[in-house]
C-alpha cells in the first residue's frame, strides 16, 4: 500500500467534513481548527474500516493523526506491525 | 414486524418487554416519587445480564448487536426512561474501557461491569461546564511517582449515588484526560442531588475530589485524549441509548393515549372519535415510527463500523428526544386533568422527556453539529459536481 494512496484517500474522506477547501498533506488538521472534536472518532472509524485496523490506546499519539502525511505514516507502520 | 428487525430481534423484544412489564412498569411511579432506584431492582437487571449488554462474551457480557441493544433501550424507555440512565452511563464506561482500555484494565473491570458486581458512572459535567466539556475545570496533577492527584467537582452525574467506579475527565496540564476512579478513593465525597424535575430515579450526584489519588495505570487512553476520543466515543453510545429510549417513551405516550381515549367519553362519544384527538394520535404514531427508523439507521451503521454512525446517531437522538417531548406533551393534553395527577404516568413521561433534550449533548449542540455537517456535505458535493463538469 502506497503512502500517497492513503493520503489521497484520507484527504477525500476529510474533505466531506471541511467543505470546499483544499488540504495540504502537511497541514495540522486538529490544531489548526480545521475539524471539530467529533471528527477524531470519525477518523478512527474511517481508518479502522478502510484499512482493516484496530486502533487502540497505544496508538493515541497526536503524531499519528496530526496531518494527512502523519496518518499515511501511521497506517503503513500499523499494517507492518 | 419492523423493517430492519430480524426474527431474533423480535424474540429479544418480547423477552425485554416481559422483563420491563414485570419488574419496572409496576414500580416506576413510586421510584419516581421517592427519587430512588432500589438495589434489589438493580440486582434483578444484573441477574438478567442486562448490565453486560454490550460487553463481549469473553468478559462475561451478552455481546448484543447494536440493534438488539437499541431494542433493549426502547423497552426500558417504555417502562421508565429515567432508569435508562443505568444502561446509558454503565454502557458508556464499559464502551470506553472496551475501546481504549489496556488489556489489564479490560481484565480488571469488564467482567465486574458485565455481572453488575460493580456499577459505573460517567463524570464529565461540572457546576460551570456543560455543553463545552473540553473546558472542564477538574485538574489532575502528576506526583513524583507518576500517579495523579484529582481536585475539582463534577455535577449532574447520573447513577453517581450508586456507582462503584467513575470515569472522570480532568485536565492534565490543560489537556483533557480520562481516569477510572474507585468509589472508595480517599478524598472523594458523593453528594446526592434531589428535587429534580425529571429523571428522578437516575440517582444523580455531585462528586467532590479533594486530593484523590489515581494510579497512572487507571488513566484511560492517554493524556490529551480524554475528550476527543474517550468521552466522544462514550457520548456517542449515550446518544444512541437515549435516542432508542425516547422511541420507547414516545411509544408509551402513544399506548397510554390510545388506551385512555378508548375508555373515556366526552360529549357522548369516546375521545378517540374526536378529530382533534385523532390529529394528536396520528402525529404521535407517525413520529414514533420516524424516530425508530432513524435509530435503526444509526444502529445499522454501528453494526458496519461506518464513520457516518456518529452523525446519524446525533440526528436520531435529536429527533427522538424532540419527538418524545412532543408526544408526552400531547399525551398529558389528551389525559386532561387526569394527565396532571399521579394516577396516570403521563406527567412523569413529560417531565422525563424534557430531560432527554438536555442530556448527552443538548438539542442546541446537536443542531449545531447537524447543520455544520449538512453544509459541509453540500459544499463537498458541489465541489465534486464542478470537478466532474471540468
Amino acid at each position: 500500500m502506497q503512502h500517497k494512496e492513503i493520503v489521497d484517500n484520507t484527504s477525500q474522506f476529510l474533505q466531506q467534513y471541511v467543505g470546499e477547501r483544499d488540504i495540504d498533506p502537511e497541514e495540522e488538521i486538529f490544531s489548526s481548527g480545521l475539524v471539530n472534536s467529533l471528527f477524531a472518532m470519525q477518523l478512527v472509524l474511517f481508518l479502522e474500516k478502510e484499512y482493516n485496523l484496530k486502533i487502540d490506546h497505544a496508538d493515541l499519539d497526536l503524531q499519528n493523526f496530526k496531518s494527512l502525511n502523519s496518518i499515511g505514516d501511521f497506517v503503513i507502520s500499523k499494517k507492518q506491525s | 414486524m419492523t423493517i430492519g428487525f430480524s426474527e431474533q430481534h423480535e424474540l429479544s423484544k418480547q423477552k425485554f418487554k416481559f422483563f420491563v412489564s414485570e419488574h419496572i412498569v409496576p414500580f416506576a411511579n413510586d421510584w419516581d416519587n421517592n427519587e430512588t432506584f432500589p438495589r434489589e431492582a438493580v440486582a434483578k437487571i444484573a441477574k438478567e445480564g442486562i448490565l453486560g449488554a454490550i460487553i463481549p462474551k469473553q468478559f462475561g457480557g451478552q455481546e448484543m448487536d447494536p440493534i438488539t441493544f437499541g431494542i433493549l433501550c426502547e423497552e426500558f424507555g417504555k417502562g421508565s426512561i429515567s432508569l435508562i440512565s443505568l444502561l446509558t452511563v454503565h454502557g458508556m464506561v464499559s464502551q470506553s474501557i472496551l475501546k481504549w482500555g489496556t488489556d489489564q484494565q479490560k481484565e480488571k473491570f469488564l467482567p465486574k461491569l458485565a455481572s453488575g458486581e460493580i456499577l459505573s458512572a460517567f463524570a464529565l459535567s461540572e457546576p460551570n461546564v456543560g455543553s463545552d466539556p473540553k473546558s472542564v475545570e477538574t485538574v489532575a496533577t502528576q506526583d513524583s511517582n507518576g500517579d495523579f492527584i484529582l481536585n475539582g467537582r463534577k455535577k449532574w452525574i447520573s447513577c453517581g449515588q450508586i456507582a462503584d467506579l467513575y470515569l472522570v475527565v480532568a485536565q492534565v496540564d490543560t489537556k483533557p484526560t480520562a481516569f477510572l476512579l474507585d468509589r472508595k478513593t480517599l478524598g472523594l465525597d458523593v453528594k446526592p442531588i434531589t428535587g429534580l424535575y425529571g429523571f428522578r430515579s437516575a440517582m444523580l450526584a455531585e462528586l467532590i475530589f479533594d486530593n484523590c489519588k489515581v494510579k497512572s495505570s487507571d488513566m484511560l487512553g492517554r493524556v490529551g485524549f480524554g475528550f476527543s476520543h474517550v468521552a466522544n466515543a462514550a457520548l456517542d453510545h449515550g446518544r444512541y441509548c437515549v435516542g432508542w429510549g425516547c422511541v420507547g417513551l414516545g411509544q408509551a405516550c402513544l399506548d397510554a393515549s390510545l388506551s385512555y381515549t378508548s375508555k373515556r367519553k366526552q360529549f357522548g362519544a369516546y375521545l378517540r372519535k374526536h378529530q382533534l384527538i385523532q390529529k394528536m394520535i396520528a402525529d404521535m404514531a407517525t413520529n414514533v415510527r420516524a424516530a425508530r427508523a432513524l435509530c435503526l439507521q444509526a444502529g445499522n451503521l454501528k453494526q458496519m463500523g461506518e464513520p457516518d454512525l456518529i452523525m446519524e446517531t446525533s440526528i436520531a437522538k435529536y429527533f427522538a428526544s424532540k419527538m418524545a417531548l412532543n408526544a408526552a406533551n400531547d399525551a398529558v393534553q389528551i389525559h386532561g386533568a387526569n394527565g396532571c395527577g399521579s394516577e396516570y404516568p403521563v406527567q412523569r413521561y413529560l417531565r422525563d422527556a424534557k430531560i432527554t433534550e438536555i442530556i448527552e449533548g443538548s438539542s442546541q449542540i446537536q443542531q449545531i453539529i447537524i447543520s455544520q455537517s449538512a453544509y459541509h456535505r453540500f459544499l463537498f458535493e458541489s465541489r465534486n459536481a464542478r470537478k466532474e463538469k471540468g
